[in-house]
C-alpha cells in the first residue's frame, strides 16, 4: 500500500494517483473539497445507478440532508428569537412600565414602607419590586466560588494526569472525572441539600444551611469535568519537541512543566476555565436546591442568595403569560444566554489560538 | 560547591511539591466522586426493591414507588431521540460528505453547533416555552381545535422537542466524529464501482459510521434522561393519578421526582428513603447509558483499528 491508511485530516493532500483530472466527477471525500465545481450538479446523469435509486429521490433526500442540516443554525436563531419576543414588551410596552422599566432594575428605589433606598427582589407583592442587583451578585457570589474550587481541582488534577500519573492511575482518574460529568445536575443539588449542606453547617458554623458557599462548592463539581476535560486536552497538545528542548538546556521536571508545558498550554486552559464560568453561570437545579433562594443582597457567602438561573426557575411556573413579571423572567434569560454566549466564544477564540500557535511546530 | 547543592534540593523540592499538589488535586476530585457515591448507593440500595419500582407513589409521596417518573422518563427520551437522531445526524453528514469546510457557511454551522452545547439548560426551558408551547402549540390549537386548548400547553410532545434541541449538538459532535473515522478508501471504492456520493453515504458510510452514530444516540438519551431544568416550564408534573397517553398529556419524570421531593416534601424524614432509591435509579439509569456509550465507542475504535491495519 502506497498510502497510509489515517484519518481523515483537515487540509490533508489528495494521494498522488487519486487527484481528480478535470473531465472526472468524483463524489466529495470527506472535509476537504476536491473541485470547487463539483457542488451542485453531481452528475447523476452520466453515472450508472442501482436500480431502487431514482434521481427523483436522490434530489429529494440530498435536500432532506441540507434542510435538517440547518436545523441547527435555525436552533440558535429561534433561541435569540424566542426569548427576545417575548422580553420585547420590557422595551416599549407602556403597560409594563407601570410596574417595571429597565433603568429602574438597576437602582435602588425607596419603597413603601422602608426607611432608605433598596435593592429588593420582590415581583410577587402589592408593590412589586424588581431590582435585579440582588440577583446578579447573588449569581455572582456562587460562581466565584465554584470557580475558587473548580479550577484549581480541575486543572491539578489534569496536570497531574498528563505529567505525572502513570498509566494506571490515569486508567482510574480520567473515567472517575467522566462519571462527575455523568452525574445529573438534580442529584449534586439533591447532595448539596441533603448531605453536604448539613456538614458544612456543622463544620464552619454557618447561621443559614443553604447558602452561597454550599451552592458554589456543589456547583464546582458540575464545572471540575468541564475545566480537567479541555485541560488535560491542552497539556497533551503540547508538542514533545518543546518538553524535550526544555529538558536538554538542563531544566528540572517542574521546571519544563511551569516555565514550557503551562504557558504553552495557557490558552488551552483558559478555554477550559471560560466554558466552566458560563456552565455554572447557567446551572439551575445545584443552585436552585441549595441556595437557599432568598434574594438578599451581600458581600457574605455564608448568606442565603437566589441566583438569576434559579429566579427563572422558581418563578416562571407561577408568572402570568405576557404580563410584566414574566417579561423580566425573560429578559433575565436573554442576560443569561448572552454571557455564555460570550464565554462560549471566549473559549472558541482561546482554542483556535492554541492551535494556531502549536500548529507550526507539531 | 554550594550552589550547586542548592539547586539540586530546590529542583527536587519543586518536583515533590507540583506532583504532590497537583496529585491531591487528582485525589480530591475521586474522594468527591466516592464519597457521593457511597451516599447515594448505602442509602438508596434498601430501599429499591420491585414493588417500588413497579408502583404509583402513596400517601402524599411518602410510600409506595416511582413507576410513573420511570415511566414518563422513557417517554420522554423515546420521543427526544426520534427527534433528536434525523436532525442530528443529517447535520454532520451534511457537515463532514456535503460542505465545503472552508465555506462561511460551514463555519457558521460550526460555531451554532457549538454554541448550542455552552447555552444554559434553563434558557433551553424559556425557548421551549415560548416557541413549543406559546407559538407553535397555540399556532396548532388555532389551527386544528378551535382556539381550545389542547397543544397550547405545557406538554410530553413540547418537552421532549425540548430536549431534542439541547441534545443536538451532542449527536451531531458524535456522528461528525464516526464518519470522519470511516477509512477514505472505502469511500474511494464506493465510487469507483460508479455510486453517486448518496449512495456511497447510505451504503458505505453509514453502515460503517453505526456505532459511532449510536454512541452519539445514547449519551444522548443519558443527558435527557438526567436534566430537569428544560422540562420545569414545557410539561413535566409534580403528581399525575394517571401515565400519559397523549402527545400532549403532562408527564412526571425522575429528576424532577428528585427535584420535588427535596425540596417541597412537607415530611422529610418519610420520604428520605424513597428520595434516596429515586435518586439510586436515576444515577443507575444514566450510568448504565453512559457505559453502554463507552463500551460501543472501544468496541468501535477495535473493529476500525482491525481493518486498517
Amino acid at each position: 500500500m502506497s498510502e497510509q491508511p489515517s484519518k481523515p485530516q483537515p487540509g490533508r493532500v489528495i494521494p498522488v494517483g487519486l487527484a481528480p483530472s478535470p473531465r472526472q466527477t468524483l463524489p466529495r471525500l470527506g472535509p476537504p473539497p476536491l473541485q470547487p465545481t463539483e457542488r451542485k450538479g453531481h452528475g447523476q446523469a452520466e453515472r450508472p445507478r442501482l436500480a431502487s435509486w431514482r434521481p427523483k429521490f436522490h434530489a429529494l433526500a440530498e435536500a432532506a440532508i441540507r434542510v435538517l442540516a440547518f436545523s441547527s443554525i435555525a436552533a440558535v436563531v429561534l433561541i435569540f428569537v424566542f426569548i427576545g419576543k417575548e422580553a420585547w414588551p420590557l422595551f416599549h410596552d407602556s403597560a409594563i412600565w407601570k410596574e417595571v422599566t429597565l433603568a429602574k432594575m438597576w437602582f435602588a428605589r425607596q419603597w413603601p414602607g422602608y426607611d432608605a433606598p433598596e435593592h429588593i427582589w420582590q415581583p410577587v407583592s402589592e408593590v412589586p419590586k424588581y431590582a435585579v442587583w440582588p440577583l446578579v451578585v447573588g449569581t455572582l457570589k456562587v460562581t466565584l466560588v465554584a470557580m475558587l474550587v473548580a479550577v484549581p481541582l480541575g486543572v491539578g488534577s489534569a496536570l497531574f494526569v498528563s505529567q505525572y500519573a502513570g498509566r494506571r492511575l490515569r486508567e482510574i482518574i480520567k473515567p472517575t472525572v467522566e462519571l462527575l460529568a455523568g452525574i445529573p445536575s438534580v442529584v449534586l443539588g439533591f447532595f448539596a441539600l441533603m448531605v453536604m449542606a448539613t456538614w458544612l453547617q456543622q463544620a464552619l458554623g454557618l447561621e443559614s444551611r443553604l447558602n452561597a458557599l454550599v451552592a458554589g462548592v456543589a456547583l464546582s463539581f458540575a464545572i471540575i469535568p468541564v475545566v480537567f476535560t479541555v485541560s488535560e486536552e491542552a497539556f497533551g497538545a503540547v508538542p514533545r519537541s518543546y518538553v524535550e528542548a526544555s529538558t536538554a538546556l538542563g531544566a528540572a521536571r517542574w521546571q519544563t512543566i511551569v516555565r514550557v508545558v503551562i504557558p504553552a498550554a495557557g490558552p488551552g486552559v483558559a478555554a477550559g476555565i471560560a466554558l466552566g464560568l458560563g456552565r455554572a453561570v447557567g446551572e439551575t437545579m445545584i443552585v436552585l436546591m441549595a441556595s437557599g433562594n432568598a434574594a438578599i443582597l451581600s458581600a457574605s457567602p455564608a448568606d442565603s442568595v437566589r441566583t438569576v438561573s434559579a429566579t427563572i426557575a422558581a418563578e416562571l411556573a407561577e408568572v402570568v403569560f405576557g404580563g410584566a413579571h414574566y417579561t423580566v423572567l425573560f429578559f433575565l434569560g436573554a442576560l443569561l444566554f448572552a454571557f455564555t454566549l460570550a464565554t462560549n466564544l471566549l473559549g472558541e477564540f482561546a482554542i483556535g489560538r492554541m492551535r494556531r500557535r502549536l500548529g507550526g511546530v507539531a | 560547591m554550594k550552589g550547586r547543592a542548592r539547586t539540586r534540593s530546590s529542583r527536587r523540592f519543586g518536583d515533590v511539591a507540583l506532583s504532590l499538589g497537583t496529585g491531591l488535586a487528582a485525589a480530591l476530585v475521586l474522594l468527591i466522586v466516592v464519597v457521593i457515591l457511597g451516599d447515594v448507593i448505602y442509602n438508596g440500595a434498601p430501599h429499591m426493591t420491585l414493588t417500588f419500582l413497579t408502583q404509583a407513589p402513596r400517601d402524599g409521596m411518602t410510600a409506595g414507588g416511582i413507576f410513573p417518573a420511570i415511566f414518563g422518563t422513557v417517554a420522554l427520551v423515546v420521543l427526544m431521540t426520534l427527534a433528536v437522531l434525523p436532525a442530528g445526524v443529517a447535520t454532520a453528514i451534511y457537515l463532514s460528505e456535503y460542505a465545503n469546510p472552508g465555506s462561511r457557511l460551514t463555519r457558521l454551522v460550526r460555531v451554532a453547533v457549538n454554541n448550542l452545547a455552552g447555552v444554559p439548560s434553563i434558557v433551553f426551558g424559556l425557548f421551549g416555552l415560548g416557541f413549543f408551547v406559546q407559538f407553535v402549540g397555540a399556532g396548532i390549537d388555532r389551527a386544528l381545535y378551535g382556539g381550545q386548548r389542547v397543544f397550547g400547553q405545557p406538554a410530553l410532545i413540547w418537552a421532549a422537542l425540548t430536549m431534542a434541541v439541547l441534545t443536538l449538538p451532542v449527536v451531531i459532535v458524535a456522528t461528525e466524529e464516526a464518519l470522519a473515522a470511516v477509512p477514505r478508501e472505502l469511500r474511494l471504492a464506493s465510487a469507483a464501482l460508479g455510486a453517486s456520493r448518496l449512495q456511497t453515504i447510505a451504503r458505505v458510510v453509514l453502515p460503517q459510521a453505526l456505532p459511532g452514530i449510536l454512541t452519539g444516540a445514547i449519551l444522548a438519551i443519558s443527558r435527557g434522561a438526567g436534566e430537569v431544568a428544560p422540562i420545569l416550564f414545557t410539561g413535566v408534573a409534580y403528581f399525575l393519578p394517571k401515565l400519559p397517553r397523549s402527545l400532549h398529556d403532562q408527564f412526571m419524570q425522575l429528576g424532577y421526582h428528585v427535584y420535588v421531593l427535596s425540596t417541597q416534601s412537607p415530611d422529610v424524614d418519610a420520604t428520605r428513603p424513597i428520595l434516596y432509591a429515586t435518586v439510586l435509579v436515576l444515577l443507575l439509569l444514566t450510568f448504565a447509558l453512559n457505559a453502554t456509550a463507552v463500551v460501543v465507542r472501544s468496541h468501535m475504535r477495535r473493529r476500525f483499528a482491525g481493518a486498517s491495519s
